[in-house]
């Protein structure tokens, strides 16, 4: 037997009062932003963080940026040399490397082609600012990042271990 | 007390001073709690979220920053609309004006009253179409096509219900034989259901389709949802308040909600026996016979009835869609007249035979 | 004939004139009514200028390119890589699908196949990427027709989704995750498990707007009839997606078509509804919402182990030659006409967007209906400003 047909507009008022009633028990499927703080899932892409000591100034990172938000000056410098004796190394001194977040659109292709490892995302996102100039990382915010850079995750079953990062 | 103070001899002056506050306390204590309790916090658990809660404990105080902001807000009159500045000005004034007009013969306890004369009802359904006037006013002055729909849709929308609510409440009249909105309470809980006289006569029982009938006229009165073409956000960006901001949008804001309560107020005093409790529940019989704590009891007891009230007003807006317009003005002409004429035969006939 | 002197002319000319100023003074005036490049119906800033008899519309046409941005010159000065960052934000509420048909055709001009467990879990993020775009039209269908609570239920579960996203690729919006010959990193432990809990949720979901939405009798009389398109006319106009298959064509790039991606290792329905009107459009997204839920669950079952790159060089050449490439995205059939000389980026790039094709029918749907009908069929055609003006 078919059941008597409830008007839907009833119906609609039901589903409504019925998340009255599971909000008022179970609470709010919101998360009060500056009280409690959802984690982040490890991969998101938040800030970037810049390991200075593997960087060797080859702006691979800063042409393949699509919108050029990667500024990079370096100049050489001759190093002690690794033997005794032997002649003095030349060495890429990194000067300057900013990123601006404000014109960055987190597309991931710097730490991509990154071929020294010098570069990795950390899911930290908060770091707006009252003013749209400081939003220009300089090296050495860039490297403090560093810290909260989280290990890969484990990859799902089936998965290829990849050996790199 | 309030007794006390309404049959004390003031002054003439003193008397309408305390009227003004009166009249200012009903209009904007339901308005603001129904803002809190309705739009702020069921709208909220409805979605599954909380709403406001930073300003005050559980966000209660949210209101009084909303009012704050509201205040701070430039009052801005768009150029075109400059030539007639000072219309533009008026509109919400009037709008709002209905509302204290309406409350003025609400009763809320057996002595508590602001006036109380032989033809209350009909004095109601009168001036809460004064509002179509600041609605309409504001659409054209406005200057803005949007705001000119809205208050076209709006002028046309209210005039189509009135007809069905004026119909609706006639049932009523006819039920208690007085158009007094005090008579009207007293008539029901003096009242008796084949002899038992445990709830009165609530009309709500007995005029259940005029009731129908009523709250949906008043959710098409007040533009809520599903009859909010004249507000329209998605498609005529609010209508006739589109160009208002700051104060007057305000007072068109605290009208809207505050119209919501005192036409829950008036619903209840005709359908659900207004301010009164069963008289037989305490053994009085006339209106003269209630003790005096009625009248502090009284506007309680009204104000539990109009909060159910807006609670289903409230409830219907936020889970429907919207009519369309020719879609409104059938419903009304086709279906609630048509019903609310059958009633009123009805309820003559049967008045008649028993 | 005689020939007319001037001033015979002139006479003649003003006695017209002033039969019609006699008709302008009878008939009631027009109005033109802007609707948007500002305005809550238009997702973006999509202009609308309808010429208005009372409520009633008499002639409309939408107006585009308020946010063109010229992804189709853009593309020809970056490298492939650097493309699927930018089409990522064409379609901004579905991403990772926008970026599947260009990555499959940069693949079909270098004659490479992206490994099978590839292809698994890119149909998997095509396809909740599908669910993340419809979830939010179901909701914004409610708010465009009144009715305020179903968009917070659409956020409310898109958001799940948006986490399976953000956690598989990092991106939440724009995940960039596609790269020529692969993906650029395998799946996250755990991801399948919490992906089967999100899809029951969002059945649930979609029993919610039914019950909610669809059923309301108010609902129903707002969309059923309004904005019917005939199954002629949407062929004409080149609508594709839900909008060709709710005036009952039954067309799916899904099924019919044989490109690397694993939908033909799934059973699915291709959803139709004869009707044509908002409703059926409406209709046969919620339909498709519940359908892909099932594709997922599908796929999560069968995905083979293996690799996830192909054999690619570093740097990225692709040979001469043009490739079209197109799918079924959320929005209907996206393609990309890709033609390359060699570099390391598209010499130039041909992007058909489903938006742009579908609110072309704008003009012949809109004439005679009333004003609140245009954000009925506008919010049924279901269009995303970026996806129109690229």
């Amino acid at each position: 037997m078919a059941k008597p047909k409830v008007p839907g507009m009833f119906k609609g008022l039901g589903v409504t009062f019925a998340t009255l009633l599971a909000t008022a028990k179970n609470g709010a499927d919101t998360v009060q932003y500056p009280h409690e703080k959802e984690t982040p899932p490890i991969r998101a892409r938040g800030v970037i963080a810049l390991h200075e000591d593997n960087c060797t100034s080859c702006m691979l990172c800063a042409r393949s940026c699509p919108d050029w938000c990667i500024y990079i000056e370096g100049h050489k410098e001759l190093a002690p040399p690794r033997r005794a004796g032997g002649a003095p190394r030349k060495v890429n001194k990194l000067d300057r490397f900013d990123i601006d977040y404000a014109l960055c659109m987190y597309c991931g292709i710097c730490v991509e082609v990154c071929p020294f490892d010098a570069l990795f995302w950390s899911p930290e996102y908060e770091y707006s600012e009252p003013r749209i100039a400081d939003l220009l990382h300089d090296k050495a915010k860039l490297g403090e990042w560093m810290q909260t850079v989280p290990e890969a995750p484990e990859l799902e079953a089936g998965a290829e271990k990849k050996g790199k990062k | 007390m309030i007794a006390a103070l309404l049959s004390a001899d003031l002054p003439y002056w003193a008397v309408s001073l305390l009227r003004v506050l009166g009249g200012l306390v009903a209009v904007l204590l339901p308005a603001g709690t129904v803002v809190y309790l309705f739009l702020f916090k069921m709208l909220s658990f409805m979605q599954s979220r909380l709403g406001p809660m930073e300003a005050g404990p559980y966000g209660s105080m949210q209101l009084f920053a909303e009012v704050g902001k509201w205040l701070q807000k430039e009052d801005i009159v768009p150029a075109s609309a400059q030539p007639e500045a000072r219309i533009f000005k008026m509109a919400p004034l009037i709008v709002l004006a209905s509302t204290f007009l309406l409350v003025v013969v609400v009763p809320f306890g057996p002595d508590a009253w602001f006036t109380n004369f032989e033809t209350g009802i009909f004095y109601a359904l009168a001036v809460s179409s004064v509002s179509v006037l600041g609605i309409l006013i504001a659409g054209w002055s406005s200057a803005n096509k949007y705001s000119l729909l809205g208050g076209l849709r709006a002028a046309g929308q209210l005039v189509a219900y009135e007809l069905p609510m004026v119909l609706a409440v006639i049932g009523v009249v006819i039920q208690a034989g007085t158009m007094n909105l005090q008579e009207i309470v007293v008539a029901q809980n003096a009242g008796s259901m084949f002899g038992w006289d445990g709830l009165g006569n609530p009309y709500v029982l007995t005029q259940f389709v005029a009731f129908l009938i009523f709250m949906i006229s008043v959710q098409a009165e007040l533009s809520q949802t599903p009859f909010d073409m004249p507000i329209a956000e998605s498609e005529l960006v609010s209508g006739y308040m589109t160009e208002y901001s700051g104060f007057r949008f305000l007072i068109f804001f605290i009208g809207e909600f505050a119209t919501a309560g005192v036409f829950a107020m008036i619903a209840s005093v005709l359908f659900l026996g207004g301010w009164g409790v069963p008289f037989s529940w305490f053994g009085w019989t006339t209106i003269d016979s209630i003790d005096n704590w009625m009248n502090v009891a009284g506007p309680l007891v009204l104000f539990a009835k109009m909060m159910a009230l807006v609670f289903f007003i409230m409830w219907i807006r936020f889970s429907s869609p919207r009519l369309r317009e020719d879609q409104l003005q059938r419903f009304a002409w086709k279906v609630l007249i048509p019903i609310s004429l059958v009633n009123i035969m009805l309820t003559a006939v049967l008045k008649v035979a028993f | 004939m005689t020939m007319l002197g001037d001033r015979q002319q002139l006479a003649y000319i003003a006695a017209q004139a002033a039969d019609a100023r006699v008709n302008v003074e009878l008939e009631t005036e027009g109005m033109t009514l802007n609707i948007g490049p500002q305005h809550p119906a238009t997702h973006g800033t999509l202009r609308i200028i309808a010429r208005l008899d009372g409520e009633q519309v008499v002639w409309a046409e939408p107006s585009a390119g308020y946010m063109h941005r010229g992804y189709e010159k853009l593309t020809e000065v970056r490298t492939f890589p650097q493309v699927t960052a930018l089409v990522n934000r064409i379609d901004w509420l579905g991403s990772f699908a926008n970026e599947v048909p260009f990555i499959l055709a940069a693949e079909k001009l270098m004659g490479v196949e992206a490994p099978s467990r590839a292809q698994h879990i890119r149909t998997i993020l095509f396809e909740l990427s599908r669910i993340a775009n419809v979830s939010l039209f179901l909701g914004d269908l409610g708010v465009q027709l009144g009715a305020i609570t179903p968009v917070f239920f659409a956020f409310r579960d898109r958001e799940y989704v948006l986490n399976l996203i953000e956690a598989a690729t990092g991106g939440r919006f724009h995940p960039n995750f596609d790269r020529i010959g692969g993906l650029k990193d395998d799946l996250p432990a755990g991801f399948v498990e919490e992906t089967r809990v999100v899809m029951k949720k969002l059945r649930t979901f979609c029993d919610q707007i039914e019950d909610l939405l669809f059923g309301n009798e108010i609902f129903q009389s707002r969309t059923r009839g309004i904005g019917v398109i005939p199954k002629d006319v949407a062929l004409q106009y080149g609508l594709s997606g839900a909008n060709l298959r709710a005036s009952g064509v039954d067309w799916d790039l899904r099924r019919d078509q044989d490109i690397p991606m694993a939908w033909n290792k799934t059973e699915f329905k291709v959803i139709t509804h004869p009707d044509g009107d908002s409703f059926a459009r409406c209709w046969v997204r919620l339909q498709e919402v519940r359908e892909s839920t099932k594709i997922v669950d599908q796929l999560l079952d069968t995905i083979p182990a293996g690799p996830v790159m192909a054999k690619v060089p570093k740097i990225i050449k692709v040979p001469e030659g043009e490739a079209w490439v197109s799918t079924e995205n959320p929005l209907g059939e996206m393609g990309y006409y890709v033609v390359s000389q060699g570099d390391q980026g598209p010499f130039r790039v041909k992007i058909r967007s489903a938006s742009f094709n579908n609110i072309s029918i704008v003009p012949w749907l809109l004439k005679g209906v009333y004003v609140p009908d245009i954000i009925t069929i506008l919010a049924s055609l279901y269009f995303i400003l970026g996806d129109i003006d690229r």
